[in-house]
């Protein structure tokens, strides 16, 4: 299974083994990260599993459609690393993904 | 208050366990018990009619937090239960189990119930509801095999279900009572661009339609419609609205009207009790307004303001109501409330897909409705928390960059 590698907004360090399939975002909410609120449970309607992707990651991990475009238009603190964890499958290829929890709430 | 009282919380489902989290997460370190009559941890209901229905998402996807994280937030979770009674002198609900329970503060957050069709052959094998998870697997248990869908009711449940199951290749028909789809939560613009493209994918639609009975025809079933036809069906999913769950409130002598009457800090007529999500009948004050909503934004945002009134720090409810349906590929999203509006103007064209329908009294915007046109939702919900209004004729123009009201920081 992938490992994804979710810091928190405190910035503790969350090691997660998640299965290929489900999104970022579900991985977060399995292994209970702080800060992945995800009201809209996956809906692109919420905004609330706003992460930042790590530096190194952004190329692999590409960027927003125009739907997670708007959502995210809702989010605090928007950068240009920013998605919607919800909108990001977890894939062999994503295999140590790092990314930064939003300010949330 | 303190954060040592003990608070039992009625109904385990969106709003229920929002609060438990509030609650744990804002310090309160009394005992926290969350008692459900349906067997399954809590989940979301709204993929009950989408993913889940499509297959894409099995049951465990459903869960708003997997039993481990549950067990963290130190919550006594009383599943499979149902409360029977509140006996509010003595502070204490009595449980199905035949448990009594004492409390400080009890939360009432018991949600709907479907309406259940009320003609001749409603609880027919066959003739299915959608609330719960297992009303979902049954259907689509069901739909694997069934050829033919009638869907009773063309409001967003009713809607999405017969979205998925022309995806996946039945053959749909809806009825509606009414003249229009969606007819009590939207613009007849939006009914009719609703209808064109369930149409276009070839479902059939017939409107002004009372269903005067189903029986069973063989192997399948039929539906008997007021205009002498009869439709024939191997599944029928009825939507056709909800009531609250008031009667534990009413029986305790609560102040109910269509929900349980609560104020702007989710406090019922009984200082002791509060109600919140589906079930209660708020007060608003951003929009100054009193009503009962239906909505995973507002079972989250009022369990939010209920755990802040039981923590001695009570905050006027106040967010912007939003929701979103999605079928076949539009996604319609809304936001405000559009009750009491007085004139409706369009922004973009509905044959291009992508559009929205500003909601108006007066020259105050009310709401919007927008059809894959997620910037202009995003913005509304800003201006419309901000109180900024929308000058109806740039509202009409496409063009017009609704941001540049927003004001400044
Ligand atoms: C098929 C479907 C699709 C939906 N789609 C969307 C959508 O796209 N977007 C959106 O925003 N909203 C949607 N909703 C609405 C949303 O799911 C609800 O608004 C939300 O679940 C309300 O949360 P709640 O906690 O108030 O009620 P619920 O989630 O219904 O929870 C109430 C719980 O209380 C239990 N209960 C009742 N009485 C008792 C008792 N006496 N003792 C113990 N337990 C009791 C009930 O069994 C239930 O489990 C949808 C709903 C359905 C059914
Ligand atoms: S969970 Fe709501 S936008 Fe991702």
């Amino acid at each position: 299974m992938p490992k994804i590698i979710y810091v928190d907004p405190a910035g503790a360090r969350h090691e997660c083994e998640v299965k290929n399939g489900l999104s970022v975002m579900e991985g977060a909410v399995q292994n209970g990260v702080p800060g992945i609120i995800a009201i809209c449970g996956g809906g692109c309607a919420c905004s609330t599993c706003h992460a930042y992707v790590d530096e190194a990651w952004v190329e692999r991990v590409g960027g927003p459609n125009t739907m997670e475009d708007a959502t995210l238009g809702l989010a605090n603190d928007r950068r240009a690393t920013s998605r919607l964890t919800c909108q990001i499958e977890v894939t062999p290829e994503l295999d140590g993904l790092v990314v930064h929890v939003a300010q949330n709430d | 208050m303190s954060v040592t009282h003990r608070i039992v919380v009625v109904g385990a489902g969106q709003a229920g366990l929002q609060l438990c989290e509030t609650l744990r997460r804002s310090g309160h370190t009394g005992p926290l018990v969350l008692v459900g009559d349906e067997p399954h941890l809590p989940y979301q209901r709204p993929p009950l009619s989408k993913k889940f229905l499509t297959g894409e998402l099995d049951a465990v996807r459903l869960a708003l937090r997997p039993a481990e994280q549950l067990a963290k937030l130190d919550v006594a979770l009383k599943l499979g239960t149902a409360v029977l009674a509140i006996h509010r002198d003595a502070h204490e609900v009595a449980l199905a189990d035949g448990e009594r329970l004492g409390y400080d503060r009890l939360v009432l957050a018991t949600g709907t119930r479907v309406r259940r069709l009320p003609a001749p052959g409603a609880a027919l094998d066959g003739v299915c509801h959608l609330r719960g998870l297992d009303d979902a697997q049954a259907i689509r248990d069901r739909l694997g095999a069934a050829r033919r869908l009638v869907v009773i009711g063309g409001g967003f449940i009713g809607l999405e279900v017969a979205a998925v199951a022309r995806g996946l290749g039945k053959d749909v028909t809806i009825v509606e009572a009414q003249n229009r789809l969606m007819p009590r939560v939207v613009a007849p613009l939006v009914s009719e661009h609703y209808a064109r493209v369930h149409a276009g994918h070839g479902v059939h639609i017939h409107l002004n339609t009372q269903v005067e009975g189903i029986v069973r025809a063989g192997e399948a079933l039929a539906v008997a419609l007021d205009d002498g036809a009869s439709l024939p069906a191997d599944l029928v999913v009825v939507g056709i609205g909800v009531v609250p769950n008031v009667e534990l409130a009413r029986e305790a002598g609560l102040h109910c009207e269509n929900g349980i009457v609560v104020d702007e800090y989710a406090q019922s007529s009984d200082p002791a009790v509060l109600a919140i999500g589906d079930v209660a009948w708020h007060r608003n004050v951003l929009l100054g307004t009193s009503h009962r909503l239906e909505s995973v934004q507002h079972a989250v945002d009022q369990a939010k303001n209920a755990a802040a009134t039981l923590l001695g720090k009570p905050v006027p409810y106040a967010p912007v109501p939003w929701f979103w349906s999605d079928q076949y590929d539009l996604k319609l999203q809304m936001a405000g409330i559009n009750r009491g509006h007085d004139s409706v103007v369009l922004r973009g064209t509905p044959d291009s897909g992508a559009f929205s329908v500003c909601y108006y009294e007066g020259t105050r915007l009310l709401a919007m409705d927008s059809i894959n046109q997620p910037l202009d939702h995003m913005l509304a919900r800003k201006l419309l928390a901000a109180g900024v209004t929308v000058p109806p004729t740039a509202a009409a123009d496409p063009e017009f960059e609704l941001k540049t009201l927003l004001p400044a920081g």
